[in-house]
C-alpha cells in the first residue's frame, strides 16, 4: 500500500511541475466559435508561449462585462479580449484592469492613447443592402428617413450594433438627433434583439438594408463569391467601432498576459482576423488585406465618440430612441 | 394511508425544495449581492402593463382557439391524424429565432401572405407590432393548448359517451354534462401555462413587436443586467414578474379545482361522438386552418434548411450528440419533480394550491436572473465550465416542469379520485402502487411530460450563457454561432436538424405513453 501512495504522490508532483502556465481569455461567443478567430489563435499563440491558452466564452461584448462584474477581483480572467470604446468607460471605472505599458504602431482612423485597452479589430457601422433590388441607397440620414426605404435595426439595449446605431445617430445629429429618429420610425419595419436575427431576416428579403458593417459585403464576395451587397455610404460619415482586450490587474500570470497582449498585435493574430471575425485589423498585416476585402471609410469621414463622451450621452440617447419609437 | 401520505409529501417536498433551489435561491442571491431594491419607476409600469396585456391576450386567444381544434381532433379519426398531433406540436418546441424566421417567411413584408395578398391586387398587411407578438404567440403555444386540451378529452371514458348515447343525450347534452365540466377542469391551467410563457417572452417581444414600444418585463431585465448592470432593478423587475404569476396561479387554480370525469374501463371503440355532416365540416375547417397556420411557417424553415443539412460541419454534429444527451437527463429530472408534485396536488385537491405554485415557479422567475443567480451562488464551488453541463441539465428540467406538471395533473387527479381509496383500503403504497397503479394509469400524461420535457431541453438556449463553455457547444448555440458568422444557409440546415432531433425526441417519448390513442 505505502509504496503505491508515495508513487502516486511522486506523480502528481511531477505532473505539477510538468504543468504548463495556463493563460485565461475572457471573450464573446462568436469569437472562440468554429468559424472565429479562436481556434487560429490560439494554436499560433500555443506555438510561440509554450503555455496552454483556454478561452472562456461569455454571450457578447457586454455580457462579458456584466460577467467579469459580477466576478470582481476574484475572477479567473487574466485577459479580457472583445469589449468595445461603447463599454470601456464602465469597464475602466471597475478599477479591474491594469495599465498594458505598450505604445504599437496602429493602422486605426482615430488616434490610441487608452492605457488600460489595446484594439485588435475595428470596423465602422452601415446599412448593408442588396444592389439587385435597391437601385439607389440614401446617401444620409436625412436622405433615408426621407425616402420610403425599409431597414432593420438592432436594439442597444441588447446588442452591440444597435447600441452602434444610437452612438451614430447622436455623433451625427447632435441635438437633432430626436427629431432624427421620429423622422426615422416609420422605415424601420423593426428591432430585433440581435444582429443575427436582423441579417438573417434582411436576406430573406424582410428590408431593403440592415444595420451591419462596411465589411459585411466582403465576406459575400469572398466566402460565397456574390457580388450583390453593398453598404450606402453617407455622407455625414460611418460611426466607428474599436473591439479592445485588455489586461487584468489580478492576474496570477502577468508576464503570459503582457505576451498575449504584444502577440495580439503581430501577423499570427492580426491576419487571421480579416476572414474569421469580418472587420479590419487593427496592424494591417504583412500580406495586406484579403484580394476583395474592400477599403475602409477614410479617417476623413469618421465618426466616433470616446468612451468618456459615449457613457455620457448614453442614457440620454436611448430615451431619445425609446420616445420616438415607443409611438 | 398514512405511510403512503407520508412518503408521497416527503418526494414532493423534495421535488419543491429543489424547484426552489432553481428559482427563488437564485433570485434572492441576485438581489442580495444587489444590496437592495429600488421601487420601480412609472417606465417600469408601462413595461408591465404591456406585458401583462399581450399575455393575456396570446393566453386567452391560443386556449379559446385550441378548443375547436381539439375537440375536431378527438372526434376525428383519419389517416394521419397522428402525425398531425405529433406536428402540431413542433412550433412550441422550436427554439424561438427559428420559429420567428418561420413566420417572417409567411406573414413578414416579404412573405407568402402578402405576395399573395398584392397578387390579388389588395393592400398589404404589415405584422409587426402588438398583433405579430400575439400571432407569434398564438403560433407558438395553440399547439400546447391543444394537447392540453385533447388530454382532457381523451380523458373522458368511452363508457360516458356510450352511457349518454344510451340515455338518448344529443349533442347539446353531451357538451352540458361531459365536455363543459372537462373544459372547466383543463382550460385554466392550459391558459395559465400559456400565459406565464408569454409573460417571460424576449425575442418574439422584441422582433415581431417592431420596436421599444412592445418592451416585455423581460426586455427590461436584459436591459436592467447588460446594459445598466442594475442587479437591483434587475432583481427588482423579476419580483413583480414573479408576484404577477403567482397572482396568476391562485386565480387559475381557483378556478380549476372541479373533479375529473370519473372512472372507466379504458375500453377501445365507441369515442367522442362524431356527429352528422355539419360537425364534420366544422372538424374539417379547425384542423385544416390550424394545420395551414401551424405547419407553413414550419414548411418554409425546412424548405430553406433542408438542402443544407448534408454538407453541416462536424461541430455541428457533435453538438447536436450533446444536446441530445443533455436532454434525456433533463427529461428524467423533470418527471422525477413533475410526479411527485402533481400527485401530491391531486391529493391535496382543494386545500390550496400550494404545489401547483411551486410547480410553475420556474415560469415565474426570469431566465436570466436564475442564470444570474446561480452563477453567483456556484462560482465558489467549482469552475464554471465544469458546471455548465449539470446547471443547463437541472435549469431545461425547471423549465419543462410546468408542463409537465399540467399535462400530469389532470390525470392525477383522476387518479387520486377514482383509484385512490381502492389503493389506500388495500395497503398499496410506496414502489408497489407506482409500479402498479400510478406509472401505468398516468402513461398517457407521462409519456407527453417527457416528450415536452426532452425537446424543450433540445432547444433550450439562454440560462446560462455565463456557465458557457466554448468546447462544448449545444446545437442551438452552434446554429446562433453559424449565424453569427453570416452562415445563414448553414444555420437554416442547423435548423431543420434541431427540428427534426426536436420533433423526433417528442414522437418517442408521446408515442410510448399513447399507444392507444
Amino acid at each position: 500500500m505505502r509504496p503505491f501512495l508515495i508513487a502516486a504522490g511522486l506523480t502528481l508532483a511531477t505532473q505539477a511541475m510538468a504543468q504548463t502556465p495556463v493563460l485565461t481569455v475572457y471573450t464573446y461567443d462568436s469569437f472562440v466559435s468554429d468559424w472565429g478567430p479562436g481556434p487560429a489563435v490560439e494554436a499560433a499563440f500555443e506555438a510561440e508561449c509554450g503555455c496552454d491558452l483556454r478561452f472562456v466564452a461569455a454571450g457578447d461584448g457586454a455580457a462579458l462585462l456584466a460577467r467579469l462584474e459580477l466576478e470582481g477581483a476574484t475572477t479567473d480572467a487574466d485577459v479580457v479580449l472583445g469589449l468595445d470604446t461603447n463599454l470601456t468607460g464602465r469597464a475602466a471605472a471597475t478599477g479591474l484592469f491594469a495599465p498594458h505599458g505598450l505604445t504599437p504602431a496602429l493602422d486605426l482612423p482615430i488616434g490610441w492613447d487608452d492605457p488600460l485597452f489595446l484594439p485588435f479589430d475595428w470596423g465602422h457601422f452601415a446599412f448593408v443592402y442588396d444592389s439587385t433590388k435597391l437601385a439607389d441607397p440614401p446617401g444620409s440620414f436625412a436622405a433615408l428617413a426621407a425616402s420610403d426605404i425599409s431597414i432593420l435595426i438592432q436594439d442597444p439595449r441588447s446588442s452591440t450594433p444597435g447600441l452602434g446605431l444610437l452612438m451614430w445617430v447622436k455623433a451625427a445629429e447632435g441635438a437633432d438627433a430626436a427629431a432624427m429618429w421620429e423622422a426615422l420610425a416609420d422605415n424601420i419595419v423593426t428591432v430585433t434583439p440581435g444582429w443575427s436575427e436582423a441579417y438573417g431576416m434582411f436576406l430573406e428579403g424582410e428590408a431593403d438594408m440592415v444595420l451591419s458593417y462596411t465589411s459585411s459585403p466582403a465576406y459575400h464576395r469572398i466566402a460565397e463569391g456574390d457580388d450583390t451587397k453593398a453598404y450606402a455610404a453617407f455622407a455625414e460619415g460611418h460611426y466607428l467601432q474599436v473591439e479592445v482586450a485588455g489586461k487584468l490587474a489580478a492576474t496570477d500570470a502577468p508576464e503570459l498576459a503582457d505576451a498575449f497582449l504584444a502577440f495580439m498585435l503581430s501577423d499570427g493574430f492580426q491576419a487571421v482576423i480579416p476572414e474569421t471575425n469580418w472587420m479590419f485589423p487593427a496592424v494591417t498585416p504583412a500580406g495586406g488585406l484579403p484580394e476583395g476585402f474592400g477599403d475602409p471609410v477614410p479617417a476623413e469621414r469618421t465618426l466616433y465618440l470616446p468612451p468618456e463622451e459615449a457613457a455620457a450621452v448614453r442614457d440620454a440617447a436611448l430615451a431619445e430612441w425609446r420616445d420616438a419609437l415607443a409611438r | 394511508m398514512a405511510r403512503r401520505a407520508g412518503t408521497l409529501n416527503l418526494a414532493a417536498g423534495a421535488a419543491a425544495a429543489g424547484v426552489g433551489l432553481l428559482t427563488l435561491v437564485p433570485l434572492a442571491a441576485v438581489a442580495w449581492r444587489a444590496g437592495g431594491l429600488p421601487a420601480p419607476g412609472p417606465a417600469d409600469w408601462a413595461v408591465l402593463r404591456f406585458t401583462l396585456w399581450q399575455a393575456v391576450l396570446s393566453a386567452t386567444l391560443s386556449a379559446g382557439l385550441a378548443v375547436p381544434v381539439a375537440r375536431a381532433l378527438a372526434r376525428r379519426r383519419f389517416a394521419g391524424r397522428g402525425l398531425i398531433i405529433t406536428l402540431l406540436g413542433a412550433p412550441f418546441l422550436l427554439p424561438v429565432i427559428v420559429a420567428v424566421l418561420g413566420l417572417v417567411a409567411i406573414f413578414g413584408r416579404a412573405g407568402l401572405m402578402n405576395a399573395g395578398l398584392s397578387a390579388l391586387g389588395l393592400p398589404t398587411v404589415s405584422v409587426y407590432g402588438l398583433g405579430g407578438v400575439v400571432l407569434a404567440h398564438v403560433f407558438l403555444n395553440l399547439p400546447l393548448a391543444t394537447r392540453l386540451i385533447l388530454q382532457g378529452w381523451l380523458s373522458i371514458p368511452s363508457e360516458r359517451f356510450r352511457l349518454a348515447e344510451s340515455l338518448g343525450m344529443g349533442p347539446a347534452e353531451v357538451r352540458r354534462f361531459l365536455e363543459a365540466p372537462m373544459l372547466a377542469a383543463v382550460m385554466p391551467g392550459a391558459w395559465l401555462a400559456i400565459f406565464l410563457v408569454c409573460l417571460t417572452s424576449f425575442a418574439v417581444a422584441l422582433v415581431l413587436g417592431g420596436g421599444p414600444g412592445a418592451t416585455t418585463l423581460e426586455v427590461a431585465i436584459y436591459q436592467a443586467f447588460r446594459f445598466e448592470f442594475d442587479l437591483g432593478r434587475a432583481a427588482a423587475l423579476a419580483l413583480m414578474q414573479a408576484a404577477l404569476c403567482l397572482a396568476a396561479v391562485t386565480v387559475a387554480g381557483r378556478a380549476a379545482s372541479r373533479p375529473g370525469p370519473g372512472a372507466g374501463l379504458d375500453r377501445a371503440g365507441a369515442r367522442v361522438p362524431a356527429g352528422g355532416i355539419w360537425r364534420r365540416a366544422v372538424d374539417t375547417l379547425a384542423i385544416g386552418l390550424a394545420t395551414a397556420f401551424l405547419l407553413a411557417p414550419l414548411a418554409a424553415v425546412v424548405v430553406s434548411g433542408l438542402p443544407n443539412v448534408a454538407g453541416l460541419p462536424p461541430a455541428v454534429w457533435a453538438a447536436a450528440g450533446r444536446s441530445l444527451a443533455m436532454a434525456l437527463a433533463a427529461t428524467g429530472l423533470a418527471l422525477a419533480l413533475a410526479l411527485p408534485l402533481a400527485l401530491a396536488a391531486a391529493r391535496a385537491e382543494g386545500r390550496g394550491t400550494g404545489w401547483g405554485a411551486i410547480a410553475m415557479l420556474p415560469l415565474a422567475v426570469s431566465p436570466m436572473v436564475v442564470g444570474t443567480g446561480l452563477f453567483l451562488l456556484l462560482r465558489g464551488l467549482a469552475p464554471p465550465a465544469v458546471l455548465a453541463l449539470p446547471v443547463t441539465v437541472a435549469v431545461n428540467a425547471a423549465m419543462a416542469l410546468p408542463f409537465a406538471f399540467h399535462a400530469l395533473l389532470p390525470a392525477a387527479r383522476a387518479l387520486t379520485a377514482d383509484y385512490g381509496r381502492l389503493a389506500d383500503s388495500l395497503g398499496m403504497a410506496g414502489l408497489a402502487r407506482l409500479r402498479l397503479l400510478t406509472l401505468p394509469r398516468l402513461r398517457r400524461p407521462l409519456g407527453f411530460s417527457a416528450g415536452i420535457a426532452a425537446a424543450f431541453a433540445m432547444g433550450d438556449l439562454g440560462v446560462v450563457a455565463l456557465f458557457g463553455d466554448p468546447d462544448r457547444a449545444t446545437l442551438p448555440l452552434q446554429l446562433y454561432r453559424l449565424m453569427g458568422a453570416y452562415r445563414m444557409e448553414a444555420a437554416a440546415g442547423a435548423a431543420v436538424l434541431l427540428m427534426a432531433l426536436t420533433l423526433g425526441l417528442f414522437w418517442i417519448f408521446d408515442r410510448g405513453g399513447r399507444a392507444d390513442a
